[in-house]
This record gives C-alpha cells, structure tokens and sequence, in this order.
C-alpha cells in the first residue's frame, strides 16, 4: 500500500435506499483493511424518487481525496444530472468522471479496486469491465 | 435590443405558463411517463422566478445561467438537467453583453438546442423536446411569434410518433398516440419568448 490517497466513488440512483444498499454490499464484499471512501446519492432531498444534483455533488465532495471521483449512476436523469454537472467546471470535483458500468456489478468492481489503491483509470476500466461478466 | 429585464420576463411568463399547465403536462406524462413532468416542471420554474427576483444578474446571459443551473438542482427528474443545460448554453453563448439582438438570441438557441442533443442523444423525430424546439429555433429568424407556432406544431406533431428516448422509449409502438410532454413543455417555453416580446404568437 502506497500512501497516495485513493479514488472516491459515488452511487447515484433513483432511490436513496437502492443507493445506500448498493454503498453497503460494495463496501461490505470489498472487506480489507483501507477501503476506499464511498458515498450516495439516492433519489430527492425530501426522499422521493429521482436525482439531486445538490445530493451529487455533496456526495462527490465528500469522498474527494484528491485522487479523482468515479460516479455510477443508474438510469434517465441519474445518467443526464452528472452529465450536466460535469459539463461546468466548479460542480464537482476536479478529477470527477462518469463511469458507464452496470449499476450494482460495477460498484463492486469500482470499490474493490478503488480500495486496493488503483487509480482512477484503473478504477473505471473495472467497473466497465463488469459489462462483459455474462451469468448463463 | 433585449436586456436582463426582457429575459426575466421570459422566465416569468414560463414559470406562469408551466405553473397553468402543470397538470395537463403531467396528464400528457401518465401513459407514456411517470407523471412528475408537470410538478417537476413547475417546482423548477418556480425556483427559477424566485431566485431572478432575488438576485436580479444584470445581463441577458446571466438570467439564463443562473435559470438553467436553478433547475439542474431543483427538477429532480430529466427535463432539470435538459432545460438546465438549454439555458445554461444559451446564456454562456450570449456572454456578458448588456444587450443582445434578437439574432444574438437566435443563434445563442441554437447552441443551447445542440447541447440539449449533445447531452440527450435525441434527435428530430425521437419524440422528444427537440422536436418543439429545433423547428422553433429556424423560425426564430422570421419571428418570435412564427417560432411559437412553429414550437407548438413541432409538439402535436410528436403524436404520431414512436418514442426513441428516456422512459417512453420502453413502450415502443405503444408510445404512438401520445403528445410528448417535453416538447408540450418545450412549446411553452418558446410561447413565452413571444409573450415577454409583446408578440401573441401562441396561438392554439
């Protein structure tokens, strides 16, 4: 382990609770000692279902180390919100990029890796490679 | 020339005109949508006239840019970050200019319209607020009235249409018959442009 600080990831989904899941199952199966900061961004402020850009963002800051933000986002205006965000230059944090990966399969890979200290190139490539695990 | 004043104005005239609306989008957004484009619309709209009044920028691009980046953050649904990135782009392409003309805005429009495309993916005949807004935009030249009619016929001539993007595009063929919500909204939003001009080119 190096001491360069580690690529934050945020969820964005619909849902707060799918968020907070999918934050939960990737930190839990990653396991290991130094694991990578994650955070949500599920669903509206007031908990209805849709997308924050304020949630995004302060999400983003939150696991900003330095080292680059990866955001997976689920669907509609989850993928349109970080796009939009992306497009100014003071919304998110330098080094932040939308990672297209399957929601869930591609967390996992994102914090895994992430936690074992890749960068965030490294980071993205994982979780898009979780487009080509088939299940049958 | 226009100024700050004429584009507050316009907003104005949307967020009254959304507000009016609201559930006659959300009722166009039942069957083929999930019936928030309405109250999305009208939350964001709302935000957007409270927040002019308060902070009051005082050129054209700056109305624009402070409106779009009020409805990325309060929509909570697609159309924030779309009509958000409209105006965003449209105002950054009018800059810090105290006035602008009328084909100042025009082609400022038409760059917020391209990054609308840019960032949907939708184009011309994907039933969507492009449809409303691209005819708009190309009559801009002639008028604001001719771009409100030609906004509201590029809306009901989404009816017939099968949807290629966002969640209507689940429903293929069974998406035909339905007036897209988003370039209803979008024709409303050009119907204001006319009314802040002084032009009733709204028609039907």
């Amino acid at each position: 382990m190096t001491e360069s600080p580690l690529v934050g990831i945020v969820l964005v989904s619909h849902s707060g609770p799918v968020a907070t899941a999918v934050v939960d199952l990737a930190s839990g199966l990653a396991g290991g000692k130094a694991l990578a900061p994650v955070a949500a961004a599920g669903g509206t402020p007031d908990g209805g279902l849709g997308t924050s850009a304020d949630l995004i963002a302060a999400a983003a800051r939150s696991v900003d180390r330095g080292a680059g933000v990866a955001l997976l986002v689920d669907l509609g205006s989850a993928v349109l919100t970080v796009k939009a965000l992306l497009a100014e230059d003071d919304e998110l944090p330098p080094g932040s990029r939308l990672v297209d990966a399957p929601f869930v399969e591609g967390a996992v890979a994102a914090v895994v890796t992430a936690s074992a200290g890749a960068d965030l190139d490294a980071v993205e490539a994982a979780a898009r490679e979780a487009y080509a695990y088939r299940k049958e | 020339m226009l100024d700050a004043e004429f584009f507050r104005r316009w907003m104005t005239a949307t967020a009254a005109a959304v507000d009016r609306e609201a559930t006659r989008l959300t009722e166009l957004d039942s069957p083929i949508g999930d019936a928030d484009h309405g109250s999305n619309l009208r939350r964001g709209f709302t935000a957007v006239a409270t927040v002019l009044e308060k902070e009051a920028p005082g050129t054209p691009g700056a109305v624009l840019v402070l409106a779009g980046r009020q409805l990325i953050s309060t929509v909570g649904g697609a159309s924030g970050p779309l009509y958000g990135t409209l105006l965003r782009r449209t105002g950054k392409e009018l800059g810090d200019a105290p006035e602008v003309s009328a084909e100042q805005l025009a082609a400022a429009l038409r760059a917020g319209v391209e990054a609308v495309t840019k960032l949907g993916g939708a184009v011309p005949g994907d039933k969507t607020m492009v449809d409303a807004l691209d005819p708009a935009v190309a009559a801009l030249a002639t008028s604001f009235s001719a771009a409100a009619r030609a906004a509201a016929a590029g809306a009901e001539a989404t009816v017939p249409l099968i949807a290629r993007k966002g969640r209507a595009s689940y429903l293929g063929e069974r998406s035909i018959g339905h007036q897209d919500p988003g370039a209803t909204s979008s024709a409303l939003l050009i119907a204001a442009l006319a009314e802040a001009a002084g032009e009733d080119g709204a028609g039907a």
